[in-house]
């Protein structure tokens, strides 16, 4: 569904990702692995299309199509979309408001998709409906209303950034249900985490160290790489043997 | 029933009221045309002394000791010709204990040259809580010049909420004044909304004084600016009584050849008071439009939501 060849990106000067390459299959919840500052929001930025994270050599493909230099809302008109590590807050923008727009004037059942969604995320449908998009929400609150409109818009391609940051402990399995249930829905997810718990769920990952992707496989055999040698290394010295 | 009052009531319809409030005597409120009352209905606890004069109305609206008025007291004041000046000079005395909301239309949909101006003083006693809630619609051909001014005075223990608000049509020229002092364990809050297109002018001037111990008081500035439109907030808060806290929050945006300035004013006399500050100018800002194109909206779509969420 989506091809990522050669990808590289550089910001001040500085190379952030370095050649990637990365294909993500279509109806699959995917994941990308890998530790704080390894360049995986970078990589979410990139394949969103925002400007500042605009690739300076490579090309993106998706559905066939060539991508590279659509921007943000092009990209997302054709069926990508991005849930956010740290969700903006909107003034005024109540939480219907907000799941409504993914709808695009979608009227038919729109109600039952906001309420579905909401419950999805363990949201009362009635309490926070009219609930203002801002700083009344608290920060795992807010999470939950970003990962809610991924689940109205039934996108093609749903990347997941970090779905998990400031949630509780006690609620991952209602992210992973959500992420299931995006599938399950027809839309194929590309989940990016540090988390091992998470990314053991999917169903394929790939692991990402110092804007490298330096291992594809199954989540089993990538997770258990991440434990033994990513977390110590503390990406100082990238291993990139067999995997154990 | 006469032409002035179908065309004020469907003027006031215009601006986003229901005919209901001014044709029923179950609602407390004043209907005032040009310098005309058209209607005005009080209701036990509430005196309205109000005189037509040449350009307008003078008087004093009284809300009588411990009265609580449960339903918003409606007022509307409304220019229909294309030009005009109206003057509307009332004063309010809220006594001890009493409570009162007013929620007031203006309306002048079809200026290109009306005036109007608003003159009030505002005393709520003791306990006493008073609610001003203003919004305007001036027509959609040049706006009109309008000129609201308040000095109010909340005694110990009194609650004041001002708000205005003029978000769709032309803005024309907007100047508000408005000073509010404060005493002990008093609160002040005054929000302002303005969108302003074309050559609009929007100018907010606000202070508050807190003088009481424990007063507190919030200025809140919202506005959108397009076009050539110019924006000037000023908003000032004093602290000077013993565990005040104010807060000065403005947030301008700007698109096209728009011009915006915001000067908070933060100042304390006393080392146990504290006012903070927080503005924003500028165009929309960047997480937002990403997260609203992420949803598939166009950069104008996107700022379109933003401004009319911040507008509400």
């Amino acid at each position: 569904m989506l091809e990522v060849k050669g990808i590289s990106v550089q910001r001040n000067g500085r190379a952030i990702l370095s050649n990637v390459d990365l294909s993500i299959e279509k109806g699959a919840i995917n994941s990308l692995l890998g530790l704080n500052g390894a360049g995986k929001s970078t990589l979410a930025y990139t394949l969103m299309g925002l400007e500042e994270y605009a690739p300076s050599s490579g090309s993106l493909f998706f559905e066939g199509k060539d991508i590279t230099t659509l921007n943000l809302s092009q990209r997302a008109k054709l069926g990508l979309t991005l849930a956010w590590q740290e969700p903006a807050r909107f003034e005024g923008l109540t939480v219907k408001d907000f799941l409504s727009i993914g709808l695009r004037g979608e009227k038919t059942s729109a109600d039952e998709r906001i309420r579905e969604a909401l419950e999805l995320v363990a949201l009362d449908y009635k309490s926070y409906l009219e609930r203002s998009v801002d700083k009344t929400l608290s920060g795992g609150e807010r999470k939950r209303v970003e990962l809610a409109s991924i689940f109205t818009m039934k996108p093609k391609l749903a990347i997941l950034d970090e779905p998990d940051t400031g949630i509780d402990m006690l609620s991952l399995n209602e992210i992973i249900n959500l992420i299931k249930r995006l599938k399950d829905e027809g839309s194929t997810v590309l989940v990016i985490t540090h988390r091992e718990e998470i990314a053991v769920c999917c169903d394929s990952a790939s692991l990402i160290c110092n804007g490298e992707i330096i291992q594809n496989g199954n989540p089993a055999d990538i997770t258990r790489y991440f434990k033994k040698r990513c977390k110590p290394c503390l990406y100082q010295t990238p291993y990139k043997g067999k995997i154990e | 029933m006469n032409n002035d009052y179908e065309l004020m009531l469907k003027a006031y319809e215009q601006s986003g009221g229901e005919r209901k409030i001014f044709t029923s005597s179950k609602f407390p409120h004043l209907l005032l045309k040009e310098n005309k009352i058209l209607s005005s209905s009080g209701i036990e606890g509430l005196e309205l002394n109000i005189k037509e004069t040449k350009t307008g109305i003078k008087g004093e609206i009284r809300a009588k000791k411990g009265i609580k008025i449960p339903e918003k007291v409606h007022l509307c004041f409304g220019v229909i010709p294309e030009d005009g000046l109206q003057e509307i000079l009332v004063n309010f005395i809220i006594e001890d204990g009493a409570e009162v909301s007013f929620l007031a239309h203006c309306t002048f949909p079809n200026s290109v040259k009306v005036k109007h101006i608003m003159k009030s003083e505002i005393k709520l006693g003791k306990d006493a809580t008073m609610e001003y809630s203003e919004f305007h619609y001036h027509g959609e051909k040049a706006g009109a010049l309008v000129f609201p001014t308040i000095d109010a005075h909340v005694s110990e223990k009194g609650k004041f909420r001002a708000n205005f608000f003029i978000t769709s049509g032309r803005v024309g020229k907007l100047v508000i004044r408005y000073r509010v002092t404060v005493e002990d364990y008093g609160l002040a809050e005054l929000v302002a909304k303005a969108y302003g297109k074309s050559i609009d002018e929007v100018r907010f001037v606000e202070k508050i004084y807190l003088n009481g111990k424990y007063s507190r008081g919030l200025i809140k500035s919202r506005v959108a600016l397009r076009d050539r439109a110019k924006g000037r907030v000023i908003s000032g808060t004093v602290g000077r009584g013993d565990f005040c806290r104010g807060h000065v929050d403005c947030v301008e945006i700007v698109k096209d050849q728009a011009d915006a300035k915001a000067f908070p004013v933060v100042e304390v006399t006393n080392d146990k008071a504290k006012v903070t500050h927080e503005a924003a100018i500028g165009r929309v800002d960047k997480k937002q439009l990403d997260t609203l194109m992420s949803r598939g909206l166009s950069e104008e779509e996107a700022v379109d939501v933003v401004v009319r969420g911040m507008m509400r």
